[in-house]
């Protein structure tokens, strides 16, 4: 099948929802204000007296502080928040991760979990067999325990439910667009899991039976055919999701699965400019339906 | 291409989607991505295209210029391509980096152009041996999304499709020198025959099948796999191996065939977009705005 298009067909997704009032937004080098007696926060800069914007994005404003927040820029780490990195490097004693971050995220080696037990003194045997754990290109889901001095991010995988992740799909979508929950891991009705990492990265998999991926057993047999049709159909609405700029949760996750279902789209469908529309659409007629 | 790390686990599940027909976002073996086309965009060339197959991006401009043919084939014009791989579309192209892949393409495009299969290029002749038109091709490679051969080839055809060419009558014989008259309506131009162009069909082995259209991932998981240049009168003009990995010769028949059949469908498709473009009563460009 090919699907051809001409550029004069498609028409734009409307971002902002009729009803709803436009925010601040704001372009690099627009004016914010004149008025003095503002701090000026990230993103923003002062020429003569006047606050301009450094970055495209929304202006915030918490009482005399004015900050421009970026829509699409690099993830910015705080402390607490999950994160998947794949591994580029393997140094002495630490892992070095890509994290869409401005610098390579590190994960230490007494940061992890091997096996037998967790209190298990750190040798120089381990040191060297550091590649057996983790090796390049690995997928590691974490936790941010500590920025360094210069920004990066220091990970740690001390939970039964981080670890070397195994077969599935990972979709890299603005940072901006994840929103901070209660808990990033789901698992979602129909079949699949979902890590929401903060840093943008999206990994659907099929719903692990035992407990804990802390391990680093990797599990390569065959996906049954239904599992990689949810797998499939996810990551084709979260990247529909992502197109049109809307928030990534569980729940619009589930709302635009649920509305490609009931309107019979088949997966390979939700490529195609016009249904990645229509179902964001549908997804933002649902919470408008909620909210009342 | 652009190299992806990826882990073994996730290139277990390609291999085994691919067994399965159902790859990562859905598509079977033999599906393409949703292609977005548009001509004419570039005011000062003759003709022009830009292509986005999902998130690769290729710009064609077309300008002819006149010239005196080549010794060996004095009834004939020619087609003079130049590919650009711009720093832009991927970190890989920084510097010289991309002037390998620029290079192959830009090899293959005259392959599967040489053929007198796929362009007469007679029609491009003003006077034998003396003048004749020599269209000059110029791709630039925006964004690198996977599958560059095939967007690229794409583009091309579609560039030369809506290429207009100035009329131009050979007025008085003054002695040695022909007098070459233009006509002064910008609007009496003539188009090429592009009908049998070829369009290009990458084909990636993975394990035991061939897949269509690869994405960067399915890219970095196979060995091997051969790129077919296909006319629109089902010919096959040219076809490369690209990849480390060795092929059987009865599976590399059947991607033969199977290539020349997806390629008499994108020829298809690509033709009938095209007239539907070219019979549009706006002319409202996009362009890059969107």
């Amino acid at each position: 099948m090919v699907d051809i298009r001409l550029a004069s067909e498609i028409s734009p997704f409307h971002i902002v929802a009729d009803s709803t009032e436009p925010k601040h937004l704001v372009t690099p080098g627009s004016l914010i204000t004149k008025e003095t007696g503002f701090m000026r926060g990230h993103g923003t800069y002062m020429q003569d007296d006047c606050l301009y914007s450094s970055v495209a994005g929304v202006v915030e404003r918490v009482n005399q502080l004015i900050s421009v927040r970026p829509l699409k820029s690099r993830y910015h780490g705080e402390i607490g928040d999950v994160v998947i990195g794949r591994v580029t490097e393997v140094s002495q004693k630490r892992w070095k991760l890509d994290t869409n971050a401005r610098l390579d995220s590190v994960l230490l080696l007494q940061s992890v979990n091997l096996p037998g037990g967790e209190l298990r003194r750190r040798s120089a045997e381990d040191e060297l067999a550091m590649r057996q754990y983790l090796k390049e290109g690995d997928l590691v889901s974490a936790e941010v325990q500590n920025i360094f001095n210069d920004g990066a991010l220091s990970l740690h995988t001390r939970s039964m439910k981080y670890g070397k992740l195994s077969q599935g799909c990972l979709i890299k979508v603005s940072p901006s667009l994840i929103r901070r929950q209660k808990t990033h891991f789901h698992n979602l009705p129909c079949g699949a899991s979902i890590i929401m990492g903060n840093n943008g990265f999206v990994w659907i998999c099929p719903t692990l039976h035992e407990d804990g991926a802390g391990g680093f057993v990797q599990n390569l047999e065959t996906v049954p055919h239904a599992d990689r049709q949810a797998i499939s159909r996810l990551r084709n609405c979260v990247t529909a999701l992502a197109q049109c700029k809307m928030m990534i949760y569980d729940t619009s996750i589930m709302h635009a699965y649920d509305a490609s279902i009931n309107a019979g789209f088949e997966i390979k469908e939700l490529l195609l400019p016009d249904k990645i529309k229509e179902i964001a659409l549908m997804v933002r007629k649902q919470f408008e339906m909620e909210k009342e | 291409m652009a190299e992806i790390l990826l882990s073994e686990a996730e290139k277990a599940f390609i291999h085994h989607g691919v067994q399965d027909d159902l790859r990562c976002d859905g598509r079977t073996r033999l599906d393409y991505r949703p292609i977005i086309l548009e001509t004419g965009l570039v005011s000062n060339a003759s003709g022009s295209a830009r292509l986005r197959l999902a998130n690769s991006d290729i710009l064609v401009g077309v300008k002819v210029e006149l010239a005196s043919p080549s010794p060996d084939k004095p009834q004939e014009g020619r087609l003079e391509f130049f590919v650009d791989c711009s720093a832009n579309a991927t970190p890989e192209f920084e510097g010289r980096g991309g002037e390998d892949l620029a290079n192959e393409i830009c090899r293959f495009l005259q392959r599967s152009y040489a053929s007198g299969d796929t362009i007469n290029l007679a029609e491009l002749s003003i006077l034998s041996g003396q003048q004749c038109w020599v269209l000059y091709v110029d791709i630039l490679i925006l964004e690198c999304g996977g599958n560059l051969y095939d967007a690229t080839f794409m583009a091309v055809k579609s560039a030369l499709y809506a290429t207009q060419i100035p009329s131009i009558k050979v007025a008085t014989m003054d002695g040695d020198q022909p007098e070459l008259e233009l006509s002064d309506d910008p609007y009496d131009t003539k188009r090429l025959n592009t009908e049998n162009l070829p369009c290009v069909v990458t084909l990636m082995k993975i394990g035991n099948h061939y897949l269509v259209d690869p994405t960067p991932e399915e890219e970095c998981c196979s060995s091997s796999g051969i790129v077919v240049a296909v006319s629109g009168n089902k010919k096959i003009t040219a076809v490369r191996k690209i990849g480390s990995g060795s092929l059987h010769p009865d599976s590399l028949v059947s991607m033969l065939k199977t290539g020349s059949d997806v390629g008499a469908k994108v020829n298809k498709t690509l033709m009938i977009k095209l007239l539907e473009e070219k019979n549009l009563e706006k002319s409202q460009k996009v362009g890059f705005m969107r």
